[in-house]
């Protein structure tokens, strides 16, 4: 099994192609790859349970991680969060790296 | 024990993108947890290391030069370096000498050294793990 670590740093609201992003993620994930995306920067914006896009919701078999020092800038907080999604930072990016997993910036 | 080594690859300029804050927060991570670190420096990202950089004022909040405490990514960098030595790590810092004579910034903050792609794609083959982030 590969595993993949997917970076995305923009919102749905920026940027149409972050939905494919997703779909990416779900593909990979649905192929029987272990597949982690972690939101960062103004990628955290849509882990936000009243904004989370049937995209994101439909990542069931993705690990779903989101940054804490770009939660705390844009003032949300972990009790917004969709379910499913855990805080982590950047450390989890540097560990991914330093087991070799294949590391992506979307 | 294999030292563990992990390599960037880094295309924004200076004072333009969150991207760049991000990076040298994975970098310091890294140096952090005792790897070592190369970092590639491309294109725009060339400038970040530039020595002449120079803080200023905020005349639009009223704030003084003191005040204001201008960040500047050569700063960052060097404080990285600071890091690197203080934790026993190896910081390899390259700037892309095209990108770098293209953009007249020759003169970079100490540590970092002019290279070639072929730096990065060299480290590629002996690193731990590899990330691109790429301009958008």
């Amino acid at each position: 099994m590969t595993k993949y670590f997917l970076i995305e740093s923009q919102s749905p609201f920026e940027s149409p192609e972050v939905n494919h992003n997703y779909q990416l993620a779900a593909d990979l994930a649905i192929a029987g790859n272990d597949v982690t995306l972690f939101f960062i920067e103004n990628g955290v914006f849509v882990t936000r349970s009243a904004v989370a896009s049937q995209e994101l919701i439909n990542l069931g078999q993705v690990n779903l991680l989101a940054d804490k020092f770009s939660l705390d800038e844009r003032g949300i907080d972990s009790k917004e969060l969709e379910s499913g999604i855990k805080i982590s930072s950047v450390d989890s990016i540097v560990d991914a790296m330093s087991q070799g997993q294949k590391m992506m910036w979307l | 024990m294999s030292q563990t080594v992990l390599s960037f690859l880094l295309m924004d300029g200076p004072f333009e993108q969150a991207r760049t804050t991000t990076a040298f927060r994975m970098i310091e991570a890294a140096l952090d947890k005792g790897y070592d670190v190369n970092v590639f420096a491309y294109e725009g990202g060339v400038s970040l290391a530039f020595a002449h950089q120079k803080p200023h004022a905020n005349s639009v909040h009223g704030r003084t030069f003191e005040e204001e405490n201008h960040p500047l990514t050569k700063d960052w960098i060097a404080a990285l370096f600071e890091k690197a030595k203080a934790k026993g790590c190896q910081l390899d810092w390259v700037n892309c000498g095209l990108c770098v004579d293209e953009r007249g910034v020759n003169e970079a903050v100490e540590g970092c050294r002019r290279g070639a792609p072929k730096d990065f794609w060299e480290w590629t083959k002996v690193s731990n793990g590899t990330l691109v982030i790429g301009t958008k």
